[in-house]
C-alpha cells in the first residue's frame, strides 16, 4: 500500500515536471501581457514535433533536436506575437484570448498537415525501469525530472540575476512604472516569449517521451496546465512549479481510486476549489 | 531660458479636456510647487509633461528643446525624472533592485549613485535586500524618490509625494526635497499639503479649473488672503 502510495507520487514529480513547465510559460506570458495564452499548449504540441523531425527525419540525437526545437518554437512565438498579439496589445484582454484560441487551432491544424493524425513515438526501444530505493522509473522520465530541475534553475538565475530577468519582473509588478522608468517593454515582451516558448517546447517534447505524440497532445494537457497556474497564483512563474507539482501528484495519486481517464477531473477539481476558497492562488497577493 | 517652460496646455485623458490653456516654469534651481483643489489638473499637468497624459494644443519645452508628446523613456534619457502618486514601486523587487530598474537605461556602473541615494535615505540602506512591497508608505516613497535620482536628472517631477504619509514622514520628506534641490536638481511638485510645500517652495501656481489662478513666490502666496480662504482652508 505504503510502495503503491509512493510510486505513485513519482509518476506525479514526473507529471508535475511537464505541467510546472508549461505553467511557468502560462504564468510569465500572463504577468507581462495580461492574458491568458490559449496556443501554449500546442506550441508544446509543434515544439514536440520539431523534435521528432530533427530526430527521425535528420537522425539527430534526442539532446540536439531538444536544442533546435526550442529555437525553433521560440522564433515562432515572436513571428506569431508580431503578426497577430502585438496588433492586440492596445485591445480588451477577452480579445487576445479569443486570438490565442484561433492561434491553437491553426498551429494544431498545421501540426496534423504536417505529420498527420496518427501517433508517433520518439523512439521505438524498449526502456528497462530503474529500481531506486524500491520505486521504478524509467531512465526517460528521471531525465523529464532532472531536465526540468535544471531549467528551473536556469529561470531562477535568469530572474534573480540579470538585467532583463529584473526588468520582467518590474513589468509584471507594474507595466505603466516599467515604462516611465526607461525600460523598453517591447523588448521584454519578446524575452518573454522567447522563455514561455521554450519551456513549453521542453514541456511538449518531455511529453512525446514520456508517452506519444499526436496532435492534440498539448490541447490535452492545457486543462492541468491552467489549473497549476491558477493554483499557484496566475503570473507568479515560482507558484506555477508549486501548483504543477501538486496537479500532477494528486492526478497521479487519483488512479488508486478512480480509472486514470479521470486525471483531468482532478486538476479541474482542483483549480475550481482553489478559485472558491482562494481566487489569487497559493503564492498570489489578495487585493 | 527656463529648464522647464509650459505654454497654452490644453489636454487630458481622451474625453473633455482637463488642462483649458496652462502656463508654467521652472527656472533652473527651483523648487515649483503647484497647489489648488481637486480636479484642478495638478495631477494632469505634471502627467502631461511626462507624455503620459495627452496633449491637445499647447508646447512644452525643456531646457530649450521641445519635448511636447515624447515618450516617458526619452524624457528619462533628456534629465526628467517623475515619481507618480500612486503605485511609484516595485512591489515584488527588492529595495536595491528597485534602483537597479531606476537606472535600467544605464550602461555605466550605478553603484557610486546607489551610494548618494543612500546617503540621501539612509534607512534604504539598512532595506535594499527587502521587498519593496513590504515597506511603510514613508519608506515606499523614499524608493520612488530613491529611484527616480537614479539617472540624475537635472528636473524631478513629484505628484504628491506626501500623500497618506504620517506627519512625521511629511516633514521628512519635505526636508529631503530641500537636500536634493540644494545638490542641483530642480523640482516640480504637485502637493496637497499646500502650506507646507508652499513654505519650501521658490514659487507656486495655484490652479483652479484646468487654468492658472494665481503665481507668485511661495512666501507671497502664503501671506496672499484671496489665496487662503479659497485654497489653503482659511
Amino acid at each position: 500500500m505504503f510502495q503503491e502510495f509512493v510510486q505513485l507520487v513519482a509518476y506525479g514529480i514526473v507529471l508535475g515536471s511537464i505541467l510546472s513547465l508549461g505553467a511557468i510559460g502560462l504564468s510569465l506570458l500572463f504577468g507581462i501581457l495580461r492574458f491568458a495564452h490559449f496556443a501554449h499548449g500546442d506550441v508544446m504540441t509543434v515544439g514536440a514535433y520539431m523534435a521528432l523531425a530533427f530526430v527521425a527525419g535528420l537522425g539527430l540525437p534526442l539532446w540536439a533536436a531538444f536544442g533546435l526545437a526550442i529555437v525553433g518554437g521560440a522564433g515562432l512565438a515572436i513571428v506569431i506575437d508580431q503578426l497577430v498579439y502585438r496588433r492586440l496589445r492596445r485591445t480588451a484582454p477577452v480579445i487576445l484570448l479569443i486570438a490565442s484560441v484561433g492561434v491553437a487551432l491553426i498551429l494544431r491544424s498545421l501540426v496534423q498537415f504536417i505529420w498527420g493524425p496518427d501517433t508517433q513515438v520518439f523512439s521505438q526501444e524498449l526502456e528497462m525501469p530503474l529500481r531506486i530505493a524500491g520505486i521504478r522509473l524509467k531512465p526517460s522520465q528521471l531525465n523529464i525530472v532532472v531536465g526540468t530541475i535544471v531549467l528551473v534553475v536556469l529561470l531562477h538565475l535568469f530572474l534573480q540575476r540579470t538585467r532583463m530577468g529584473k526588468a520582467m519582473r518590474a513589468m509584471a509588478d507594474n507595466p505603466d512604472l516599467a515604462r516611465v522608468v526607461g525600460i523598453d517593454t517591447e523588448r521584454v515582451v519578446v524575452a518573454t516569449w522567447i522563455i514561455g516558448a521554450a519551456f513549453a517546447v521542453s514541456a511538449g517534447i518531455f511529453l512525446g517521451v514520456d508517452t506519444r505524440l499526436q496532435p492534440t497532445m498539448g490541447w490535452h494537457v492545457l486543462l492541468p496546465i491552467f489549473a497549476a497556474t491558477i493554483l499557484g497564483g496566475i503570473g507568479k512563474p515560482y507558484g506555477a512549479i508549486v501548483g504543477g507539482m501538486v496537479v500532477g501528484i494528486a492526478s497521479e495519486l487519483s488512479t488508486a481510486a478512480f480509472p486514470s481517464v479521470y486525471k483531468p477531473a482532478v486538476a479541474f477539481a482542483l483549480m475550481v476549489a482553489m478559485l472558491i476558497v482562494r481566487p489569487t492562488g497559493l503564492f498570489g497577493t489578495p487585493r | 531660458m527656463s529648464l522647464l517652460e509650459i505654454r497654452g496646455l490644453h489636454g487630458g485623458y481622451g474625453g473633455a479636456d482637463i488642462l483649458k490653456g496652462i502656463d508654467l516654469r521652472v527656472e533652473d534651481g527651483e523648487i515649483v510647487v503647484i497647489v489648488g483643489p481637486n480636479g484642478a489638473g495638478k495631477s494632469t499637468a505634471m502627467k502631461s509633461v511626462f507624455g503620459l497624459a495627452q496633449v491637445r494644443s499647447g508646447e512644452i519645452r525643456f531646457d530649450g528643446a521641445g519635448i511636447t508628446r515624447l515618450r516617458p523613456d526619452r524624457l528619462a534619457r533628456l534629465g526628467i525624472g517623475y515619481v507618480p502618486q500612486e503605485s511609484n514601486v516595485f512591489p515584488s523587487l527588492t529595495v536595491r533592485e528597485n534602483l537597479d530598474m531606476g537606472a535600467f537605461i544605464r550602461r555605466d556602473d550605478i553603484s557610486p549613485q546607489i551610494e548618494r541615494v543612500f546617503e540621501i535615505f539612509p534607512p534604504l540602506r539598512e532595506k535594499r535586500s527587502q521587498r519593496a512591497g513590504a515597506l511603510s508608505g514613508g519608506q515606499r516613497q523614499m524608493v520612488a524618490m530613491g529611484r527616480a535620482l537614479m539617472l540624475e536628472p537635472r528636473l524631478l517631477l513629484l505628484d504628491e509625494p506626501t500623500a497618506g504619509l504620517s506627519p512625521a514622514f511629511t516633514d521628512l520628506i519635505f526636508e529631503k526635497i530641500v537636500e536634493i534641490n540644494r545638490a542641483g536638481v530642480s523640482v516640480l511638485m504637485v502637493e496637497q499639503n499646500a502650506r507646507q510645500a508652499l513654505g519650501i517652495a521658490h514659487r507656486g501656481y495655484v490652479l483652479a479649473l484646468g487654468s492658472n489662478r494665481f503665481e507668485d513666490s511661495g512666501a507671497n502666496l502664503l501671506a496672499n488672503r484671496e489665496v487662503a480662504e479659497m485654497f489653503l482652508g482659511g
